[in-house]
C-alpha cells in the first residue's frame, strides 16, 4: 500500500536556507543539501526546496542546488519557484530534479501545466496553490499569487481541478489563513480541494504540533503532509511524526 | 580492481543519481551510449527515464538493443531500473499507437529477454476502487508468493539482490505502466492490481520497477548488493 508521505519544505534563497534552521550536529545549517540529508536520515519521503530568489539573474544558483542535489541526495526532491516557462522547467529537470512546482506563473498561463506535464510527464509537475479562505462565504477559498501578494477572484477548488485537468501530478495546497500560525492545517480546504481531483494533495500551512501532521490525513484526506519550522527548528523529527501517525493507522516508511 | 559497470545513456534525460548511487555501491560507473563501451563492461545497467515506445527506438538507432540483448544472454549481470526494467519484456504499449490494446500489432518492441507486454496500470481495482495514476510515491515490495493476508516473515525474499532487505520494505516508485507477471518475478507491489516490481532473469539478470537511487537506505543496500553481484561473476 502507498505510505502517506511526510515532506520538510525548505525556502532557498541565494542557494542558502533562509527561515532559520536551528540544527545542532550540522556543519553547516544553511546548507540545503546538509539539511536535506539529514531529513533523509529522519526517514523524510521526499523534499522540497522553494526559491524564493525574486529575479531570475540568481536562478544559476538553483540549478546548481538541484544538480548537486541529484548527486548527492538518494530520495526525491521536488524544486519550486520561479518557472515561468517550459524552457526554465527543462533546464531544472536537465539539472536531475524529480519534480518542480509551479504557482503564480501557471495561474497566468495555465498552459504551462500542459506543456510541461506533456514534456515531462504528470509525475515531474506539481502544482502549488496559495489559499485563503473568502471571509463570510462558507467553504470558499481563493487562489492568491505572487507570494500570496495578489488576489486573484479564481475559486481555490476550481482551479486544483483544472490544473489536474491539464496533467499536474500533484497539487501542493497552502493555506495563506494557516501559514505561521500554528494551529493546524485548513483541513476543510485541504477536504475539499482533495474531493476535488484525483491526484494527490500535499497539504501545508499551519503545523504547529504532532497531532496537526495525521488530521492532514484522516481529516483533510490529503496524501502528504508538509512542513517547514517545526522540523528546522528542531521541535518535532520527521521520524517522530510518522511514528505518531503509524500509531493513528496511517500507512508510513519508518 | 571495482567492475566496470556501464549505465546505458539514451539520451532521454539525467542519469547522475544512477551513476552516483552505483559509485557509492562500490562501482566503478561509466555513463556511456556507446555500444562499443557496453559491449566491454562488466556490468549493465538499464535506467529509467522517458517512455517505452521512444526509448527503444532511440536505442535501437544508437546500436544499443543487440548489445545489451548479447550481453544479458552471456550471463553479464545487468539490472533494468523502472522503464528499463519494463524494456527486458518483448513489447510495450506506452507511446505506441494503441496504447490501451496491449494485443496491438503496433506495440513497441523491447530486448524481448521476458515475455509478455508491458501495459496501462488499471485506474481501478477489483472491487470497483478508483486509484490514483500515475503510481508515485513509496509502496512496499514482498516476495510474490507472499500474500497480504500472510505475516510478511512467512515468506522471504530469494537472496542475491535482496540480501539483508526485508519482505515488507518501502522503495520509491513512479510509474504508469506494469510489467507481466510470470515465474521470473521475485519481487510484488499492490496498488490497484498486484504487479511485479522486481524480477530476474538467468543468475545475474535483473529488473526492478521502483528507483533503488532514490529509495534511501533500502535502495543504497539494493545497489551494493548488486555490486557485489557484479564483483562475483
Amino acid at each position: 500500500m502507498l505510505a502517506k508521505r511526510v515532506i520538510p519544505c525548505m525556502d532557498v534563497k541565494d542557494g542558502r536556507v533562509v527561515k532559520g534552521v536551528n540544527f545542532v550536529n550540522l556543519r553547516d545549517a544553511g546548507d540545503p543539501i546538509e539539511l536535506a540529508q539529514r531529513y533523509d536520515e529522519e526517514r523524510a519521503d521526499e523534499v522540497i526546496f522553494l526559491d524564493i530568489t525574486a529575479t531570475s539573474d540568481d536562478r544559476a544558483t538553483t540549478v546548481e542546488l538541484a544538480s548537486r542535489a541529484s548527486e548527492q541526495l538518494h530520495l526525491p526532491y521536488c524544486v519550486g519557484g520561479g518557472f515561468r516557462s517550459v524552457a526554465d522547467i527543462r533546464t531544472m529537470i536537465a539539472a536531475g530534479a524529480d519534480k518542480v512546482s509551479v504557482n503564480s506563473a501557471a495561474v497566468a498561463n495555465p498552459e504551462l501545466i500542459t506543456s510541461a506535464a506533456a514534456a515531462f510527464g504528470s509525475q515531474a509537475i506539481l502544482c502549488a496553490i496559495d489559499a485563503k479562505h473568502v471571509a463570510g462565504a462558507g467553504d470558499k477559498w481563493e487562489v492568491y499569487v505572487h507570494g500570496g501578494r495578489v488576489a486573484t477572484g479564481i475559486d481555490a477548488v476550481a482551479w486544483a481541478r483544472e490544473a489536474a485537468r491539464r496533467g499536474a501530478g500533484e497539487i501542493l495546497l497552502t493555506s495563506m489563513d494557516r501559514d505561521g500560525s500554528r494551529e493546524g492545517f485548513d483541513c476543510a480546504l485541504t477536504r475539499a480541494v482533495a474531493r476535488a481531483v484525483d491526484i494527490p494533495v500535499i497539504a501545508s500551512g499551519g503545523v504547529g504540533k504532532l497531532e496537526h501532521f495525521a488530521q492532514g490525513i484522516l481529516e483533510g484526506e490529503a496524501d502528504a503532509v508538509l512542513a517547514a519550522s517545526v522540523f528546522h527548528f528542531g521541535e518535532l523529527s520527521v521520524r517522530q511524526v510518522k511514528e505518531h501517525m503509524r500509531a493513528q493507522g496511517i500507512p508510513v516508511r519508518l | 580492481m571495482a567492475p566496470r559497470i556501464a549505465v546505458v545513456d539514451y539520451h532521454k534525460g539525467n542519469l547522475k543519481s544512477v551513476e552516483r548511487g552505483l559509485a557509492a555501491a562500490g562501482g566503478k560507473v561509466c555513463v556511456t551510449d556507446n555500444p562499443v563501451a557496453i559491449a566491454q563492461a562488466d556490468a549493465v545497467v538499464l535506467p529509467g527515464v522517458g517512455a517505452f515506445a521512444d526509448a527503444a527506438a532511440t536505442m535501437a538507432a544508437l546500436g544499443q538493443t543487440d548489445v545489451i540483448r548479447r550481453r544479458i544472454a552471456d550471463g553479464v549481470p545487468f539490472l533494468g531500473i523502472c522503464l528499463g526494467m519494463h524494456l527486458l519484456f518483448e513489447e510495450g504499449v506506452e507511446g505506441a499507437p494503441d496504447e490501451d490494446d496491449e494485443a496491438s500489432s503496433r506495440n513497441a518492441h523491447g530486448l524481448a529477454v521476458l515475455p509478455g507486454v508491458v501495459t496501462k496500470m488499471p485506474r481501478v481495482d477489483a472491487k470497483g476502487l478508483t486509484y490514483k495514476i500515475p503510481h508515485v510515491g513509496w509502496n512496499t515490495v514482498v516476495p510474490p508468493t507472499c500474500q497480504p493476508t500472510e505475516p510478511l516473515d512467512a515468506a522471504n525474499f530469494p537472496p542475491l539482490l535482496f540480501a539483508g532487505i526485508a519482505p515488507g520494505e518501502y522503495f520509491y516508485f513512479t510509474h504508469g505502466y506494469i510489467a507481466p507477471s510470470g515465474p521470473f518475478v521475485i519481487g510484488e507491489t499492490t496498488h490497484s492490481v498486484a504487479f511485479p516490481s522486481a524480477v530476474q532473469y538467468g543468475d545475474v539478470a535483473f529488473g526492478v520497477q521502483f528507483h533503488p537511487e532514490k529509495s534511501s537506505d533500502a535502495g543504497a543496500q539494493l545497489l551494493r548488493n548488486f555490486v557485489s553481484i557484479v564483483k562475483g561473476a
